[in-house]
């Protein structure tokens, strides 16, 4: 389980910046897709397989697939993706790069601090559905109204 | 089984967000800031994963479904906005934007 979560956790952190360095965009689709896929099985080593399953197909199957359909509708071509090139240079990332880096740092500095290790113990289904459908109900009719709200603003905002 | 330490997976999604934090700021097309977006909510969604492994309660699940609803909706919302800005200016370049002149 170990060495699982670690070598899905190398591949997450490759596949996720060749993401933000890619300039083809339907190429940082498929290494984001890598991403998710790697996060699952970062999900199944924690002991969450509910979540991994759920990651793999919203997140890795319907998200990104919608993203692929629009860049279809799109048709970018090379026009884009040379002005992306052109956009990508190296002077431009110091500023941002440096404030990552900082938040990073602190972000690593903080958590660091602490010693627990995990013990995979594996949250069943059962366990998250009696949570979810008892005191987190509310949350879940919430979160059916704000898909019918995400449907509705995407009908009318891609509408001629 | 052996043991994964805590801080290590709640590192990996500090620089997991951090990647998408430095997308967000660096790149000029909608459709890649859009990305990092995503890669920012998934990380939060693998911190609290992580939360819930180590209080081996299944709440931090519970809050990882919450995002990835908001993920999904806001991915609708993103992309109807971009096929509009696409109609609009024919170009993905989300410095045509600065005018606010609808």
């Amino acid at each position: 389980m170990t060495l699982l979560f670690y070598s899905a956790g190398a591949i997450a952190l490759i596949a996720t910046l060749s993401v933000i360095l890619s300039s083809n965009v339907v190429h940082a689709l498929v290494y984001l897709i890598i991403s998710l896929l790697s996060v699952a099985v970062i999900f199944f080593a924690l002991g969450a397989p509910f979540a991994a399953m759920l990651e793999a197909i919203v997140y890795a199957g319907a998200i990104m697939v919608l993203f692929l359909f629009v860049m279809m509708m799109l048709n970018l071509g090379q026009a884009t993706e040379d002005e992306e090139r052109a956009w990508m240079q190296p002077s431009l990332w110091i500023g941002p790069g440096l404030l990552s880096g900082i938040l990073l740092l602190l972000f690593v500095s903080t958590l660091l601090t602490h010693d627990v290790t995990l013990a995979p113990v594996e949250v069943s289904v059962r366990d998250i559905s009696l949570l979810l459908f008892g005191p987190w109900l509310l949350a879940v009719e919430l979160a059916s109204m704000l898909l019918l709200a995400g449907l509705i603003a995407a009908y009318h905002l891609a509408k001629k | 089984m052996d043991a994964i330490p805590y801080e290590h997976g709640l590192i990996l999604a500090a620089i997991l967000f951090v990647c998408g934090l430095l997308g967000v700021l660096t790149r000029r097309n909608i459709v890649f800031v859009l990305m990092s977006l995503e890669i920012m909510l998934n990380a939060c969604g693998l911190a609290f994963v992580v939360a819930s492994a180590r209080w081996q309660h299944a709440e931090g699940q519970i809050m990882y479904l919450m995002i990835l609803t908001l993920a999904a909706a806001e991915v609708a919302v993103g992309l109807g906005l971009i096929i509009q800005m696409y109609r609009r200016f024919h170009t993905v370049d989300i410095s045509v934007l600065n005018e606010m002149k609808g």
